[in-house]
């Protein structure tokens, strides 16, 4: 008697999907440090900071296992099963793309070239910049809930979508900076190199994109 | 005179563990929302809902219990043989008392009130005759327990929506939510008051004209409604748990409004759940008392307060443990979810009481929270345990009837 009334409630899956987005950034955040000691061509500071990034993007793969084996079919929400996870997953994929790039260039022991070592720096904070904003956004999925998914608060979300939106343009429009910067010193690095700099360019820019196909998913909640 | 001890003796101690085993489970679901949701605190509902479940019981739970000891069986049938209607209301608790126990074990969800009167129906239609049992009276019982969780889902439903337009979408809730929430006492404090004493007070020997009624109600409402509007006012912002919208400071804002809704709903539960323990108990006492049951006997109020003293040792002893079990399980019942649901709950149970009804208070308060879920205010609600309560429901009559039958036939043979 006392079970009918408790057992009624599934388990709620926004709080893990607000843990989710946190792990999924805080691997994010660890890129600033290892492209910096790649830059340096601090291998064993780099390696200290790529097992940090695999233990986290780990964390995040049990969650999201975690996540999908609590949503049964049988669960009644007031949005779709099939969005939120999709949301997981694009999440999830800022934790994946971390660890590719960061895996490239640890194989390889890349050295970033000097010249344009200070612009991809900055091209990396804002792809880390990207993947907050993202964080920020789902962290108002339990708000979003309590009113219902209408209202002032879908309002507010919006507005941290849009300039998510923003974040993302802005790194766009820094790779193809960055991709020109290297056009101009290609012929000054090996060839392999080269090719695999602008790979490694193309990579980190898949953290901003994947933390903008975040904000889409959430939009596609907020239309219900 | 020796039997007519013995009878009530045993219908007592029968009774007063149903009570007993009410309070220790079912009073949980009534009050676990408010602990759940911090609104109080587990002693704070234990006092709450000693005090409301007991006056509920006497105030209120005359109707339903006169239902339960003599609206189901036919006792004109039994004037040469009253006896039978002793063992058959003996057999009825124990049975009831049996199946709980057993559901309980096994974690079954089933009704306190689905086995009583399956129960008594089982003893009455079998152990005496088909036509002992008022099928009219059983039919409007059955439509009552469909129509409960039916109405309150609606009720919490359309309660719900409101918090949602009135405060939670609006661009600053906080505000609207301290202009708000008074109001919501009102309405939740009028009510209650207002069909209590319409319907309720007649088995305590008071009688209010109409007129009076309403401007009673009125006026205890508006009081309530200023003391919770004052404690609402000290409420002040908490920077740290509040994002943009003040969400957690408006649930606390809320949490005031639960305080009222677990005194009303403590209050309906005792009115209708009492009759459960007590109900067979009255005939057993009358039967004993006067050798025949009349249609008119009038029900002692010193059998409810039993009742209601039952149901409050109960919670006060196991049914702490129960309530914070409960409680830690259904934290998505915020307060501004759990009030919708508590108050659409107790307005139904409290007009059920008042015509007479035994219905399931745990399954209306399932359909109020089913409700809120409806308006889109539950994240998560298991279907698999919805359709596993619609079975439960099924089982627990048959189940409740061959008890009660078995045990009819064992007394028959065994008592004086």
């Amino acid at each position: 008697m006392a079970n009918m009334l408790a057992n009624i409630f599934g388990k709620s899956p926004v709080k893990p999907l607000e843990k989710h987005i946190g792990i999924a950034f805080r691997c994010a955040k660890q890129l600033h440090a290892f492209f910096a000691a790649a830059a340096k061509g601090n291998w064993e500071k780099a390696q200290s900071v790529r097992n940090e990034i695999e233990r986290l993007e780990h964390e995040a793969d049990d969650l999201k296992k975690k996540i999908r084996l609590g949503l049964p079919k049988s669960l009644f929400m007031p949005v779709p099963r099939e969005d939120l996870l999709e949301l997981l997953l694009v999440q999830d994929k800022i934790a994946n793309r971390t660890r590719d790039v960061s895996g490239i260039v640890m194989g390889r022991k890349m050295q970033i070239p000097a010249e344009i070592a200070e612009q991809f720096l900055e091209f990396v904070d804002r792809n880390v910049d990207a993947a907050k904003q993202a964080r920020k956004s789902v962290r108002e999925l339990d708000e979003l809930f309590t009113a219902g998914f209408r209202g002032a608060e879908v309002d507010l979300v919006e507005a941290m979508i849009e300039e998510l939106d923003q974040i993302e343009t802005d790194t766009d429009d820094k790779q193809a900076a960055l991709r020109g910067a290297l056009f101009a010193i290609e012929d000054t690095l090996n060839p392999i190199d080269a090719v695999f700099m602008y790979q490694v360019i193309e990579l980190t820019g898949e953290v901003a994109d994947m933390a903008e196909r975040v904000g889409r998913r959430l939009e596609l909640l907020l239309s219900h | 005179m020796e039997q007519e001890f013995v009878y009530i003796t045993l219908a007592a101690l029968f009774g007063i563990f149903m009570a007993w085993g009410i309070g220790a489970n079912d009073v949980a679901n009534a009050m676990a929302t408010s602990v759940g949701s911090k609104a109080l605190t587990i002693r704070q509902a234990i006092v709450v809902a000693a005090v409301f479940e007991f006056l509920g019981a006497v105030l209120a739970g005359g109707e339903v219990t006169d239902t339960v000891r003599k609206g189901i069986v036919d006792t004109d049938l039994l004037a040469d043989t009253p006896e039978l209607l002793v063992y058959g209301m003996l057999a009825a608790l124990l049975a009831a008392g049996t199946w709980l126990f057993i559901a309980s074990k096994n974690g079954w969800p089933v009704s306190t009130t689905h086995s009583i009167v399956g129960a008594i129906v089982g003893f009455a239609a079998v152990g005496i005759g088909v036509d002992a049992v008022q099928w009219g009276k059983v039919g409007e019982i059955v439509m009552s327990w469909v129509i409960s969780p039916l109405t309150a889902g609606f009720i919490a439903y359309l309660i719900y929506q409101s918090v949602q337009r009135l405060i939670l979408r609006q661009e600053d809730p906080l505000a609207k939510a301290k202009r708000y929430v008074p109001v919501y006492i009102f309405f939740a404090a009028f009510t209650i008051t207002l069909v209590t004493i319409l319907k309720g007070l007649k088995h305590v020997g008071l009688t209010i004209s109409l007129g009076d009624s309403y401007f009673l109600a009125t006026a205890i409402a508006v009081g309530i409604a200023l003391i919770g509007a004052l404690a609402i006012r000290r409420i002040q912002p908490d920077k740290k748990a509040d994002k943009n919208q003040h969400f957690y400071t408006v649930e606390r804002v809320f949490g005031i409004l639960m305080v009222v809704t677990a005194c009303g709903m403590a209050f309906a539960h005792g009115s209708n759940d009492v009759a459960n323990a007590i109900g067979p108990l009255a005939a057993v006492v009358s039967v004993a008392q006067n050798g025949v049951i009349t249609a008119k006997s009038t029900l002692p109020v010193w059998v409810l307060a039993l009742g209601g003293a039952g149901i409050v040792i109960g919670l006060a002893t196991f049914g702490r443990h129960v309530i914070a079990t409960v409680g830690k399980k259904i934290t998505q019942l915020t307060p501004s979810r759990g009030f919708a649901a508590e108050l659409a709950a107790a307005t139904t149970i409290v007009i059920a009481s008042g015509t007479g009804m035994p219905i399931s208070t745990t399954h209306t308060l399932v359909g109020a929270v089913l409700g809120v879920g409806l308006a889109r205010g539950i994240e998560a609600i298991d279907l698999r345990v919805v359709a596993r309560i619609f079975v439960s429901w099924v089982v627990t009559i048959p189940a409740g009837a061959f008890l009660a039958i078995v045990f009819f036939f064992i007394f028959k043979l065994v008592l004086p």
